[in-house]
């Protein structure tokens, strides 16, 4: 395939995450993990938590992308974040009592599950992005 | 005339005053860059929310949503947002008296009150406070706007409260600063403006549909405009202060002045009553 690119700018609330050029993006979204290519067709998707993959000219990024939503336009793509971070920015140890704290709450049946399951989802990713 | 003791103490006193003013004055305009900024790194977000849910109204004319529809039950909730600290002009008070003009009755409105000084305000005024959230403005975090748009929306759709209103200090410049109240819920189609939407994103496709986006969606755009006017309220709040505290130092500043001048007049008129003293003694004596 050619090599063709489109502009991807995820906001967050209190600042602009990632401006660039990219190739190829990867993300969660309530209906299952896309992938988009430039060219791809309009389209409007709620985030749900997992890793968002940058195809960049420099080689390939990650960040973990938790809520939030995503406009795909063709040659361009915005990404609304509540929140989003680099891996370097996450706290590992953090992750872990939320991941242990959260399955806990899933067993406990007066917790909401919801809630807990989520957390779960956002501290297994985050952990999932230190590993290495 | 009042005794040249009397006025140096006072002018003493009025020139501490303006110290203390002086230094708030500096504190306030430092703390009112910080504060702009983050509220101007807030835009582009806002814009982009504002942007996406006027491309879905433009689509789907005429939804039947939750969010959109009048709700049955008469009771109301404002969010009042003010600040922990005083001395800052009219900042509060001028909140206080915008829920009083957006005719929100006493008896059936849910006040979550942010900032102490607008609190006491509205008791004043025969507010009950549903709830306090003071210290959120302190150092204002996007959870927290979460947090209140999602104990917001319970009782929305628990049908307690049927409009959600917002009053704030939108931050124009450093010098105007305006409060206003504003309604979050339900949200009126006509406030988006559907006509400028390109036509490019008229064939937008919502994933799965467009209710469902239209349903996350709309909690977003309430917390982040929640947070936002968390944001301009801090930087207006700064901004009023830095303002009341720059006249505050210029009063006082004319005050010296006119003490000094009252001081030297004070103390010729002693050199010159004592010198009347002296040649009346000398010719009394002569």
């Amino acid at each position: 395939m050619a090599e063709s690119k489109m502009t991807v700018k995820i906001i967050a609330p209190d600042r602009t995450f990632y401006e660039g050029d990219v190739s190829f993006i990867e993300f969660n979204t309530i209906e299952g993990i896309i992938g988009v290519y430039p060219r791809h067709i309009p389209m409007t998707v709620v985030i749900a938590p997992g890793v968002l993959k940058l195809e960049t000219a420099e080689g390939t990024r990650q960040a973990a992308l938790h809520s939030g939503f995503a406009e795909i336009l063709g040659d361009s793509i915005k990404i609304l974040a509540e929140s989003v971070e680099w891996p370097e920015e996450i706290d590992r140890n953090r992750a872990e009592e939320a991941k242990l704290r959260a399955e806990r709450r899933i067993k406990d049946s007066s917790m909401d599950a919801n809630r807990a399951e989520l957390a779960l989802k956002r501290a297994v990713v985050r952990l999932s992005m230190t590993k290495h | 005339m009042a005794s040249m003791r009397d006025i140096k103490r006072r002018k003493e006193s009025v020139q501490s005053t303006q110290q203390i003013t002086k230094a708030m004055k500096l504190v306030a305009t430092v703390k009112l860059q910080k504060s702009r900024q983050r509220a101007e790194n807030n835009k582009p977000y806002f814009n982009m929310l504002y942007d996406t849910i006027c491309s879905i109204l433009a689509k789907t004319r005429n939804v039947d949503h939750r969010f959109l529809k009048e709700s049955k039950t008469n009771k109301k909730a404002v969010v009042a947002i003010t600040s922990n600290r005083g001395l800052a002009g009219g900042y509060n008070s001028n909140v206080v008296k915008a829920i009083l003009a957006a005719d929100l009755p006493k008896e059936d409105t849910f006040v979550y009150a942010i900032g102490k000084k607008g609190i006491e305000g509205l008791r004043r005024k025969g507010y009950t406070i549903h709830q306090d959230l003071s210290e959120v403005i302190n150092a204002p975090l996007f959870g927290d706007a979460m947090e209140l748009t999602k104990q917001l929306l319970t009782q929305y759709e628990a049908g307690e409260i049927g409009e959600i209103y917002l009053a704030y200090t939108n931050f124009k410049n450093t010098v105007t600063q305006e409060a206003k109240v504003i309604k979050l819920l339900p949200i009126d189609p006509e406030d988006f403006d559907t006509t400028s939407v390109a036509d490019d994103k008229l064939l937008m496709n919502f994933e799965p549909d467009d209710e469902t986006v239209l349903d996350r969606v709309i909690p977003k755009y309430m917390s982040n405009i929640i947070f936002g006017a968390f944001l301009e309220a801090v930087a207006s709040e700064n901004g009023a202060r830095m303002q009341a505290m720059d006249s505050a130092t210029n009063n006082a500043a004319d005050m010296i002045a006119n003490l000094e001048l009252s001081y030297n007049r004070a103390r010729q008129g002693a050199i010159t009553q004592e010198l009347t003293e002296i040649i009346a003694g000398a010719d009394a004596v002569g």
